[in-house]
């Protein structure tokens, strides 16, 4: 390896610019620039390890599916079909409000930032409040897989491996929303204590990569366990 | 700073409404009996709203190709996990029966 | 090496390791050197636990009766030992330890890409194994490593949900480590460092990278709906709703067939860089090598249905899973070509960790080979789950992958530590683990293919000579493990001070002193050249 030890050292020269004292390029990178390539590479890495592990639910679910058609069609007539579609809804509104909190964040609007992260935590409590009505619902029916799993037809077995699927995905989905809502709870906290400029917005734009991908997964989730067979 | 670059306001609004126009879309089909195209109207629908979602909402559109690479792999490797493990399950029957064996049903 | 460096006098120099002082230092450190030296402490514990699982398992197959353990507690040796060796060590070994210290080094960048991240990766394996650790002293697991449903998830009464979280746990930090060097091999190469003057080290870390994060999510899954079958019933591969317990196989060797190679790929990274530095030649056909890796990191994932020819899954896919599995010995091969084609005609030295590397080549190759033997359909269902396929994965994990990791560790001890280990002591090491580890693990290959089952603790006297061969290999093996152990604590107090290039090595690292300071590189370096250049000119160079 031949290599030479360069004089010029790229370091320190570009993150003066930030007003705050505390300056938020990590040691090791050259420039915020740099620094935001990495971090939003790295959220998407993250991304793609989260598309494998639902990966194997969706392998699993649509391998089942085929295998029992009726079975899976019946189950899901028992979903509330509205209550998901407003869950859906509630979630594409919060993409939105995402979206628009990065742009702010990006144009520097603290102001609009908090609020943009204050109305996406909010339906994100919207959405998990349905979800939790939704539960209660299934509980009270005995749809819940288990010995107190209760269905009528020759369908009960696949039913209530339809109801395990649906517990498993909905319940796994869930749990990232409650994380995405601390992590932007989080940054609504780093931004009123003014951390966030035009030239360093990095942690809100990943947290709202991952706030996206959960929407995604959901705007799977809600035709593949809601609106199987409807007619 | 050439960070991501400003997406104007007006093309959010625009996914969005679409994003919500496609979901009624959704639901609607479900209840017209198309028979095996339901799933793969249901399935295009969503992927749709997906890319819809990836490429402006996480700027997918407005990214290095490396990440492009790294989204297409995602999906390569889950159809590979879909396919071959299908190869599996759908391809069980297939063996003939040797002659004189009795079919068993189906174990309750 | 034109290198501007003055050769610094041995005065007291800063460096990462008395930088600071104390156990805070230590903890809360985010320096990816000593990072990597919390792992190679801690997969060190696991190595010894397994071993003593192991050590169980070859007294009691001394003789034919069981003898010294009944077979439930038997069944719960091979698991932990499986499990411990797998999960906490191979895995972890070669890239938590020696990548995580040198993947920043080796492309001239001042720490991985997300420091903090892989602090938190080193607590998380901690926690994961606390929580295996709990299993162990509450008595154990006895699926077996692999976990197979319907029996972990329904029927066990063992440990099974402890060692679940503890290796649910652990997949993160493995996942959390990939990301890391996938992020850090991307974004933060010095200038010049182009794709193809890294060092075939980084290649095959890039790859593994890719495995460990497309993989294990996947097992985890895997390992939850488990979890979540014994715990709420919730019946994914319940037979009894018609699940299909099958399913859980493909999930889980989805990812633990790749994960074989998680281990391999970066133990080929360490070959490459032993077999050039002490045969001083340019490695033979390096974007061959580089390619290769990724090569067998993507076929790595088309073949895991190999695992399960006998499992009652479709023959059909057996036959594609058998085709499929056979061109995973290509590019392989490949690799085994170069190196042998590197060797040629070099002016080879046999240090220490030349003849680890050189081990290396030799029961990498007769593991390869055998994987060919098991991936031949018929071959297969005569050998499945016999001693054959004990022997054939351990001359792969153990000849292969701890073959050059400890191969590495002498190779960077110096630059490490900054201290020389006693070399006539590392080649007698080297040379007791090798008998050692054949006399262990030829005699399976026999015994298996005479037909003894594996994970059985009672055998059928006619195999007492092999097994006993087998068992008193493995004390030899024990001895040749524990002889690098006292040499290289011995050398952090008594060995002479390294200076930053003992081995007249090319690449980065070498150019920072041992050890190096805390940031690495004082200035940025600019790579110029290729790697391995050693060329006349720059040997005449270094022998100045």
């Amino acid at each position: 390896m031949r290599a030479e030890m360069s004089s010029t050292s790229p370091s320190t020269a570009s993150a003066t610019s930030i007003a705050s004292g505390r300056s938020p390029l990590a040691h090791h990178f050259d420039d915020l620039e740099q620094q935001f390539e990495a971090s939003t590479l790295g959220m998407w890495v993250f991304l793609i390890t989260e598309v494998m592990f639902f990966g194997g639910l969706f392998a699993s679910y649509a391998l089942y599916r085929a295998l029992y058609p009726e079975g899976f069609a019946v189950a899901s007539r028992h979903l509330d079909y509205r209550l998901g579609a407003l869950n859906t809804a509630v979630l594409i509104c919060s993409s939105l409000t995402m979206a628009l909190a990065v742009r702010s964040a990006q144009l520097g609007r603290s102001r609009a930032l908090r609020l943009f992260l204050a109305l996406t935590m909010a339906l994100g409590l919207v959405f998990l409040g349905v979800k939790v009505i939704e539960y209660s619902h299934k509980i009270h029916e005995h749809l819940v897989p288990g010995p107190s799993f209760r269905f009528e037809g020759p369908q009960a077995r696949a039913a209530q491996l339809f109801f395990s699927f649906y517990f498993a995905m909905t319940g796994l989905h869930a749990l990232h929303m409650v994380v995405g809502i601390g992590v932007l709870a989080v940054l609504w906290i780093l931004a009123w204590r003014g951390r966030f400029s035009p030239q360093y917005y990095t942690p809100v734009e990943v947290a709202g990569l991952y706030w996206h991908f959960v929407d995604v997964v959901w705007i799977y989730l809600f035709p593949l366990l809601y609106l199987i067979s409807r007619t | 700073m050439a960070h991501s670059p400003i997406v104007p306001q007006r093309v959010y609004w625009l996914v969005f409404t679409t994003l919500l126009l496609l979901t009624l879309v959704t639901v609607d089909v479900a209840f017209y009996d198309l028979g095996w195209l339901n799933i793969y109207l249901a399935l295009a629908l969503a992927t749709t709203k997906a890319l819809l979602v990836v490429l402006y909402f996480m700027h997918l559109k407005y990214s290095a190709r490396l990440i492009w690479g790294f989204v297409g792999a995602a999906l390569f490797w889950f159809l590979l996990l879909v396919g071959l493990t299908g190869a599996d399950i759908f391809t069980r029957d297939w063996v003939p029966e040797p002659p004189g064996w009795t079919s068993g049903e189906n174990v309750p | 090496m034109s290198a501007p460096m003055v050769e610094s006098p041995r005065a007291w120099r800063v460096n990462y390791l008395n930088v600071s002082y104390g156990i805070r230092s230590w903890l809360f450190t985010t320096d990816h050197k000593r990072i990597a030296l919390l792992y190679l402490v801690s997969v060190t514990l696991f190595f010894f636990l397994g071993g003593f699982f192991a050590v169980l398992i070859r007294l009691e197959l001394m003789t034919p009766p069981g003898d010294l353990v009944q077979s439930e507690t038997y069944n719960r040796l091979f698991t932990m030992h499986g499990v411990i060796m797998i999960f906490f060590f191979l895995i972890p070994a070669i890239p938590a330890v020696l990548g995580n210290f040198l993947v920043p080094l080796m492309i001239g960048a001042r720490d991985l890409a997300f420091p903090r991240l892989n602090l938190l990766s080193w607590y998380i394996y901690t926690l994961g194994g606390a929580f295996t650790l709990a299993a162990a002293i509450f008595g154990g697991v006895d699926t077996g490593w692999t976990f197979y449903t319907p029996y972990s998830s329904t029927y066990s009464n063992s440990n099974v949900m402890l060692t679940a979280v503890g290796i649910f746990i652990t997949g993160f930090s493995s996942i959390l480590t990939g990301l890391n060097f996938l992020v850090t091999i991307h974004k933060m190469r010095a200038p010049g460092m182009t794709w193809f003057r890294l060092p075939l080290f980084i290649w095959a870390h890039y790859a593994t990278s890719i495995i460990m994060i497309l993989g294990t999510p996947v097992v985890a899954i895997a390992i939850l709906l488990v979890g979540l079958e014994r715990l709420f019933h919730i019946g994914i591969f319940d037979p009894k709703l018609g699940g299909d317990p099958l399913l859980f196989q493909h999930l889980f060797w989805f990812y633990s067939h790749p994960a074989v190679y998680i281990m391999i790929l970066p133990a080929m990274g360490v070959i490459n860089e032993l077999i050039t530095c002490f045969s001083r030649r340019r490695i033979f056909g390096y974007s061959f090598i580089a390619f290769s890796s990724i090569a067998i990191a993507t076929l790595g994932f088309l073949v895991w249905g190999h695992h399960m020819f006998t499992s009652g899954q479709s023959v059909y896919a057996g036959m594609v899973f058998s085709a499929l599995t056979m061109l995973v010995a290509i590019p392989s091969a490949v690799k085994v070509f170069n190196w042998t084609a590197t060797l040629y005609k070099g002016s080879v030295s046999y240090q220490a960790p030349m003849l680890y590397a050189l081990g290396f080549i030799g029961l990498f190759t007769i593991g390869g080979l055998t994987g060919i033997f098991l991936a031949t359909l018929a071959v297969d269902v005569h050998v499945h789950d016999t001693y054959f396929v004990v022997a054939h994965f351990h001359y792969i994990m153990v000849g292969g992958t701890i073959m050059a990791y400890l191969g590495g560790l002498h190779y960077w001890w110096p630059k490490m530590t900054g201290k020389i280990y006693p070399e006539g002591w590392a080649r007698f090491a080297a040379l007791v683990i090798f008998v050692g580890f054949n006399l262990t693990f030829f005699p399976q290959f026999v015994l298996g293919y005479l037909g003894m089952p594996r994970r059985y603790h009672v055998y059928p006297d006619e195999f007492q000579v092999l097994n006993v061969m087998s068992s008193a290999g493995a004390s030899i093996l024990g001895v040749g493990y524990l002889i690098p152990m006292i040499y290289f604590i011995w050398s952090l107090r008594y060995g002479p001070m390294a200076p930053e290039n003992p081995w007249g090595a090319k690449g980065l690292e070498w150019l920072v002193p041992s050890p190096p300071p805390p940031h690495n590189f004082d200035v940025t370096p600019v790579v110029t050249g290729e790697p391995y250049d050693y060329s006349p000119e720059s040997e005449r160079e270094h022998a100045r």
